[in-house]
This record gives structure tokens, C-alpha cells and sequence, in this order.
């Protein structure tokens, strides 16, 4: 006999039934274009995959979560011996990174690569994954470190903990560190 | 290439399930599909699977979620409470496309 909804021979499996205790933290700990965005990226990805999910911004990672640097951050390929052009097998002479100017035009350059890859904008990319439920983290160290408060920090951000407070946090969990 | 019948209908599906056939999908289709995964359908998602079909066919491929939440007029918060844990492919799968293969 037929029912009206039969089954499909195949659902795909969502990991909706399973109980996963699958927890991820990701310390970002550089403020510099090229490397704020592999956590970024990572995190909005495991919350994607319904992941609890936790960003520690320490040191220079604290500009990511910080109201006066968030929309600033830059990029320099001084010290990137690996830099070439998009594409290029030509090595970028590390004198010229040193440039002024060089580091403006750089920045805006990745800025373009990555809004051509539809990618979005630091602030906006760290409001999406606080609004997917990922938990941001400001480090105290860094925060004493630069004269800051948690009024300094965008709204998102749940706290200013210790490294102490991050290890209770982050047991059970993967860190990966950036 | 699996088939499976849905809503007493026949559609072509991958390997973990998802259709392959664009015009296979009608609303009838994609009820059945929401309920096999526990999802009872509204008027938020079918503003979602609306929009999630017609970007698929001008774009030719599925949208990532920034894109859904940003033109589809439906928010992050709201994407992952319609269509909990993994909303990307989940309104993939109901829409009747192919699963996301973005990274943002």
C-alpha cells in the first residue's frame, strides 16, 4: 500500500539526533587583515555546521573586537617573504613594503579581493557570527595591557576574562590558535 | 542516480539525499522534505526557500547564508532559528538545490 508521504530512500543526515558535545575555540591573536580572517572564516564555518562556538581575541586580535580599530585593520607584506601579486610568481621586494603609502595601497587591495569573493567586512563579518551564535571573548592581559575597558569593546562581546577563566572555558573543546 | 518518491512523487536525488533535478520541486515536495527532517514550514521559510530558488536559478549556484540573510529580507538569528543547527544546508535541502559549497 501507498501512503501519501511515502519516505525518501535517503534523508541526509543533519546530526540532528545526535547529542554532540562538539565544542570549538579559537584564539585570534593578530590584528593584521590577512590574519584576522582564518578564524573569522573557521568560526562563521562551525557555527554554519550548528557548532558551539568561542573566539578569544588576544593582543593584537583584540583590534577585532575593539569600536575605534575594527573597521581599520591593515595589511602589510613587511616581513611576508612569500608575498607575490594575485596569481604573480614574482616576489614582492620586501624593501618596497617599507614604502610610504605601500601598506595603504596593500590594505586596499585585499580589501578588494576579499569583497570580490562576496566575503564581508570585519565588523560585519563579527556581527553575523555573534548573531549565529558564536560567544566572543576579550583577553584581560591585553585589555590592562591597552588601557581599555569593556566599553572600548563592541556590544558582542560577552566578557573580559583571564587566560585562567579560557582554559576553564575551552575544556572539552578543539583550540586552534591564530 | 538514486531516486526516491516524495509526496507521491518521483525525484532524482544524490548520494546523501539532496535533489539533483531543479524542476522536480514543487511546494508539495518541499513540505514533505521539511517534515522529514522535523521542520513544519511557515511563512519565514517559505520566504527563504523562495528567494534560496530563485538565486539558484540567475546564479547557478546555491547561496552561502551572509547572502540569504542579506537579500532575502530574513536575519542570521532568525535563519538559524527557522532552520536550526545547520541552516545553510538544511533550506538547501528543502528548496530542492544543490548543497552550499561556499566558505562565507
Amino acid at each position: 500500500m501507498t501512503t501519501a508521504q511515502e519516505a525518501p530512500s535517503i534523508i541526509p543526515d543533519f546530526g540532528d539526533d545526535e547529542d554532540t558535545d562538539r565544542k570549538i575555540c579559537f584564539i585570534a591573536s593578530k590584528g593584521t587583515l590577512d590574519m584576522v580572517y582564518p578564524s573569522l572564516v573557521m568560526a562563521n564555518a562551525a557555527l554554519g555546521e550548528g557548532i558551539e562556538t568561542h573566539i578569544f581575541f588576544t593582543f593584537w586580535g583584540l583590534d577585532i573586537i575593539t569600536k575605534k580599530h575594527q573597521d581599520d585593520l591593515q595589511f602589510t607584506w613587511m616581513g611576508n617573504t612569500a608575498m607575490h601579486p594575485p596569481g604573480g610568481k614574482v616576489h614582492m621586494p620586501q624593501g618596497a613594503a617599507g614604502l610610504p603609502g605601500m601598506t595603504r595601497i596593500a590594505t586596499k587591495m585585499m580589501k578588494r579581493q576579499i569583497a570580490d569573493l562576496d566575503v564581508p567586512e570585519v565588523p560585519e563579518f563579527v556581527q553575523m557570527i555573534s548573531d549565529a551564535g558564536g560567544h566572543l571573548w576579550a583577553c584581560k592581559m591585553t585589555v590592562d595591557m591597552m588601557g581599555l575597558t569593556k566599553e572600548d569593546m563592541i556590544d558582542e562581546v560577552e566578557d573580559i576574562i583571564s587566560a585562567t577563566d579560557f582554559i576553564e572555558l575551552s575544556e572539552g573543546a578543539q583550540v586552534i590558535f591564530t | 542516480m538514486p531516486t526516491a518518491t516524495i509526496s507521491g512523487q518521483e525525484v532524482t536525488v544524490d548520494d546523501e539525499g539532496f535533489m539533483t533535478e531543479y524542476d522536480q520541486w514543487n511546494e508539495d515536495v518541499a513540505a514533505a522534505l521539511a517534515s522529514q527532517i522535523g521542520i513544519d514550514l511557515g511563512e519565514g521559510h517559505w520566504q527563504v526557500i523562495k528567494f534560496l530558488r530563485e538565486d539558484y536559478k540567475e546564479q547557478g549556484e546555491t547561496p552561502m547564508l551572509r547572502r540569504v540573510a542579506n537579500m532575502s529580507g530574513v536575519s542570521t538569528k532568525e535563519l538559524f532559528l527557522l532552520f536550526p543547527k545547520k541552516p545553510a544546508k538544511k533550506m538547501a535541502y528543502i528548496a530542492g538545490v544543490p548543497k552550499p559549497h561556499g566558505c562565507v
